[in-house]
């Protein structure tokens, strides 16, 4: 904790009014050497350190108008004692080496308060790690002005159209060094942005958003482009009888609802009994036309090329032409299984193990357009929303469709939708996908970011329909 | 008290620490006003939370987590800036307020209309939520012990495959202050605690909480809320009845009579109730994410909301109950309020704020501005959005129930972007015949369209069923703010609603 100082007067020329900077990574490798070293003095068996520091803004507005504009800077030190067999966390976000002392002798004294953990292992030693590079100092720059001046456009735009305007401009960077008392040194930093936007035409609406760790990969304007046109298409929606429809999904919409599948391929979930995927490892579960892998490496992921104990991050095949070949592993998970960690595993301690979190699902060569153009009938989907698992086991998602669903007719849009709800097993719509198309990072609005492609799936299940 | 500083990692603030928060909040207000803000307020706010789980009779995450810092919101320009620090020193303040009032000078370049704030006196107080019993003062060994008991009487029942429990605690120190020259304190200590079975057989999964689903009950309050609850007495009946659900019928798809259960109700209210009343929803203020509502305007006083039998209040007083919506003054110093949500039926008001108060022409803001924490702007939330109790004991009700089902303990909730239609799931159903609770059925789930569904209410149980449930987990804003909100409930009665639909598959 910072003391304050002497009174003094209050100075109104502080030149940092702009966006702050990290600090550089050996002022964070500092904290981890503090609190190793009052550790050691302290005879605290082993310890780990994580110092998180992040910097995020983000330009809110809506009625064509900014109307919230924020901005953050904290910096966050978790510390995990262990101790004869027993290990618990404390984090602060106070650096100074009082409040590191007291965080860490609170960790020890956690620890100690709880019976002795049979599967706990030891803190792991030094690791080598694949250099990733995800940190771009024009994102890292990006000023309030720069997001103010985008979001104009889209709001100029949108009362061009006699349309309004909502979303976000963010952009952001994050540092992270952990280390432990057993050697192991990891260190990352990143930036990210993202825009969204969402174009109200009348009672109708549409949506597009992209996200990037380079700010300059993202073009505001053409999404807004993108949600004005598309809004103008969705008015005067007609109403369906719901039933199983031939769907065309856009990449969203996929992240939305295949990214729920993610903790499924965590062994912690399967050894517990909770996966969907129990009993179905090594089985044909999908399509042959499924791919699905575990890649933080892939040139449009983002993330740390480690996990929450500094093990190395691997490639991950989870699912190949179908079949559901591997899970992912901690170390702990790994040793129940009598098999090797893949660097998936959550800060300890936990209940939950591991989790794939950079998904890559396999491409195909079928644009957007042809899946228009070779469908007979059926449905567009812009995007889904308030996703919910009604069944864990088959994988029932109940959701909505939003923001632009579409009719197809004889190959083109014929009009727009009311929006359906659907109650769709995940694994029953992976085992009917017609086609795919080129897979890209995408954004929604309900899942993290991932690799995916666009698919159109037969036998789509929408049980009721909306007011809109 | 140093040793108990030490063992539980906290940060023990000295006195002389307690006194610099106004510090800090003086200075930014002034730095703010210098630098041209024609309205700041500032919140510092001190942040302290353990985390306890089981599994399958061993500890889970074991951890506790400790914050501070300040956040500034500004006018400059007609326009809003929000900036936010953990660098509590006179130059890190210092530099925050600038920041924000440069970012409300980015925000002026899309401006359309100046903000106005309708007015409000100014506070000076303290004030501190109930909490008889300070949980981080009970042994971390108490609280384990209780964990691991109620986790051992779940995993012993034959064909439980997972067992799990978990305890939460929060305590929030917020030091408020505006430009108008309000200065409040509250502290409010929540607490929370459930259980959940599981039970995994042929090609079902099945679970059942206690004392509500994702996590149990939450309350303001300290740890007499865990004594209360009684873990251990109910673990076996919870484990007991996951296990029974693999081999119950399953709930049919088609129109019934439905009594819930009051948490099942709890989360219909915040769903269908809460979220519509949101005044920035309605404005068009979310329609990027949270999304809109179909409560326009032209609906306040003129929509037959529900049946006459049913009022709605939105209550942050402590009158009200000690639910995770209940405070003194909300994070733009108003004070805690009543506001009449709908009555006897008629939709009557909505949450609302200083600004959105002003857009729509009312003379005072309903006081429901929160804030997740130090980093984060106050924005409209829940407070305890309740539905207040009938005249029916359960008893009565299920006895006046010819042919029905009672469903029990969310299990899955969804709802379209403008809250009209909606689908729920719940963990266990029991069916009704001819006055009588019968036997048990699995999958039981309900849907509707808001309006229809509250309109078919026929009968609300008493005071006496009556529970102001926590909901830990309203997400909302982007950046998302998780917030805690109350709902109080006891069992009702809903006539002619589509059962079934979620797991049919036609």
């Amino acid at each position: 904790m910072s003391k304050p100082g002497k009174k003094r007067e209050l100075s109104t020329n502080h030149s940092n009014a702009q966006a702050p900077e990290l600090r550089p990574e050996k002022a964070l490798r500092g904290i981890v050497d503090t609190v190793l070293r009052l550790a050691k003095a302290r005879d605290i068996p082993e310890t780990e350190v994580e110092v998180d520091e992040v910097i995020d803004a983000l330009t809110r507005f809506a009625n064509n108008t900014i109307h919230q504009n924020v901005a953050e800077h904290g910096l966050t030190v978790s510390i995990r004692a262990a101790v004869d067999g027993r290990t618990a966390r404390v984090s602060t976000n106070r650096s100074d080496e009082d409040s590191l002392l007291a965080a860490l002798e609170g960790a020890a004294s956690l620890a100690a308060s709880q019976p002795k953990d049979p599967h706990l292992l030891p803190m792991p030693g030094k690791q080598k790690y694949r250099p990733v590079r995800r940190f771009i100092p024009a994102t890292a720059a990006l000023s309030a002005e720069e997001r103010a001046r985008a979001v104009k456009q889209a709001c100029d735009l949108a009362e061009r159209s006699g349309q309004v305007a909502a979303g976000i401009f963010s952009s952001g960077q994050h540092q992270t060094v952990l280390g432990n008392s057993d050697g192991l040194l990891a260190s990352y930093r990143q930036t990210h942005s993202a825009f969204s936007v969402t174009m109200q035409h009348g009672t109708a609406a549409s949506w597009a958003k992209a996200n990037a760790p380079d700010v300059r990969r993202l073009n505001p304007l053409s999404l807004a482009k993108t949600a004005s046109e598309k809004a103008e298409h969705a008015q005067n929606p007609i109403e369906l009888a719901p039933g199983k429809f031939t769907v065309i999904l856009e990449p969203a919409a996929v992240l939305d609802l295949v990214g729920f599948l993610f903790y499924d391929f965590a062994a912690t979930a399967v050894q517990d009994k909770r996966s969907c995927l129990s009993g179905r490892v090594g089985k044909l579960l999908f399509g042959k036309n499924i791919n699905i892998t575990d890649d933080v490496y892939h040139p449009e992921q983002l993330g740390a090329p480690f996990d929450g104990e500094g093990i190395p991050r691997q490639r991950v095949t989870l699912v190949h032409q179908g079949v559901v070949e591997h899970l992912v592993y901690s170390r702990r998970s790994a040793k129940l299984a009598h098999t090797k960690p893949t660097g998936h595993g959550f800060a300890l301690p936990n209940e939950y193990g591991e989790a794939p979190m950079n998904l890559v699902v396999g491409d195909g060569t079928i644009s957007l357009q042809e899946m228009i153009a070779s469908t007979d009938r059926g449905l567009l989907v812009t995007r889904l929303w308030y996703i919910r698992e009604v069944d864990p086991y088959e994988k029932i998602m109940t959701g909505m469709t939003r923001d632009g669903l579409f009719l197809v007719e004889k190959g083109k849009i014929a009009r727009a939708a009311r929006n359906f709800r659907f109650n769709q097993s995940v694994l029953e719509m992976l085992r009917n996908v017609e086609c795919l198309g080129p897979a890209h990072r995408a954004s929604g609005e309900e899942m993290f970011e991932m690799v995916v492609p666009p698919m159109k799936v037969r036998d789509f299940h929408f049980s009721e329909v909306t007011k809109f | 008290m140093l040793s108990y500083v030490r063992r539980f990692g906290f940060i023990r603030a000295p006195q002389t620490f307690v006194l610099t928060m106004w510090d800090y909040c003086s200075n930014s207000l002034e730095i703010a006003r210098l630098r041209g803000a024609t309205y700041a307020d500032v919140r510092v706010m001190h942040m302290r939370q353990r985390n306890l789980t089981t599994k399958n009779g061993q500890v889970g995450t074991l951890g506790q987590t400790e914050s501070i810092g300040l956040g500034i919101r500004v006018i400059r320009n007609g326009a809003w800036g929000f900036a936010s620090t953990d660098q509590l020193t006179r130059e890190g303040v210092a530099a925050c307020a600038a920041q924000a009032v440069a970012i409300a000078k980015a925000s002026a370049l899309a401006k359309k209309d100046d903000v106005h704030l309708v007015p409000e006196a100014t506070y000076v107080d303290s004030w501190q939520g109930p909490c008889l019993k300070d949980p981080f003062e009970i042994p971390l060994e108490t609280q384990l012990d209780l964990l691991l008991a109620a986790d051992a009487a779940m995993h012993k029942v034959k064909g439980v495959t997972l067992s799990e429990t978990d305890m939460q605690f929060r305590k929030i120190d917020s030091w408020f202050a505006s430009s108008a020259g309000s200065k409040i304190h509250q502290r409010r200590v929540i607490s929370g605690c459930g259980l959940v079975a599981t039970s995994f057989k042929d090609d079902a999964i099945q679970k059942r909480s206690y004392p509500n689903s994702f996590g149990g009950q939450h309350v303001l309050g300290g740890y007499e809320l865990i004594e209360s609850l009684d873990l251990g007495k109910h673990a076996p009946q919870t484990a007991e009845e996951a296990v029974a659900l693999h081999s119950a019928p399953q709930c049919p798809e088609k129109t019934s009579t439905i009594i819930l259960g009051g948490s099942q109700l709890g989360l219909q209210i915040h769903e269908s109730v809460g979220h519509p009343i949101e005044l920035d929803r309605v404005l068009g203020q979310e329609a990027n994410f949270a999304g809109t509502s179909f409560l326009t305007l032209d609906q306040l006083n003129h929509l037959r909301y529900a049946s006459p039998i049913v009022n709605v209040v939105a209550d942050a007083r402590i009158q009200h109950g000690a639910g995770l919506g209940t405070f003194a003054y909300d994070d733009e110093g108003v004070p805690a309020q009543c506001i009449q949500i709908i009555k006897e039926g008629q939709f009557r008001g909505y949450l609302s704020s200083r600004e959105t108060a002003a857009l729509i022409g009312l003379e005072r803001s309903g006081g429901t501005m929160r804030t997740e924490g130090w980093n984060r702007l106050p924005m409209i939330r829940m407070t305890n959005v309740s539905l207040l109790p009938g005249p029916w004991t359960l008893e009565n009700l299920i006895a006046d129930t010819d042919d029905g089902i009672l469903m029990e303990t969310n299990r899955s909730w969804s709802i379209d972007d403008r809250r009209y239609q909606f689908q729920f799931s719940t963990e266990i159903g029991w069916e009704i015949k001819g006055g009588k609770k019968t036997r048990m059925l699995k999958n039981p789930s309900y849907s509707g369209i808001t309006t229809e569904f509250w309109n078919s209410c026929d009968a609300i149980c008493n005071a006496g069923h009556w529970v102001l449930w926590g909901t830990p987990n309203c997400g909302k804003g982007q950046p998302m703010q998780t917030m805690g909100t109350g709902h109080g409930a006891s069992p009702a009665r809903f006539r002619n609603v589509k059962i079934g639909t979620a797991f049919s598959n036609e």
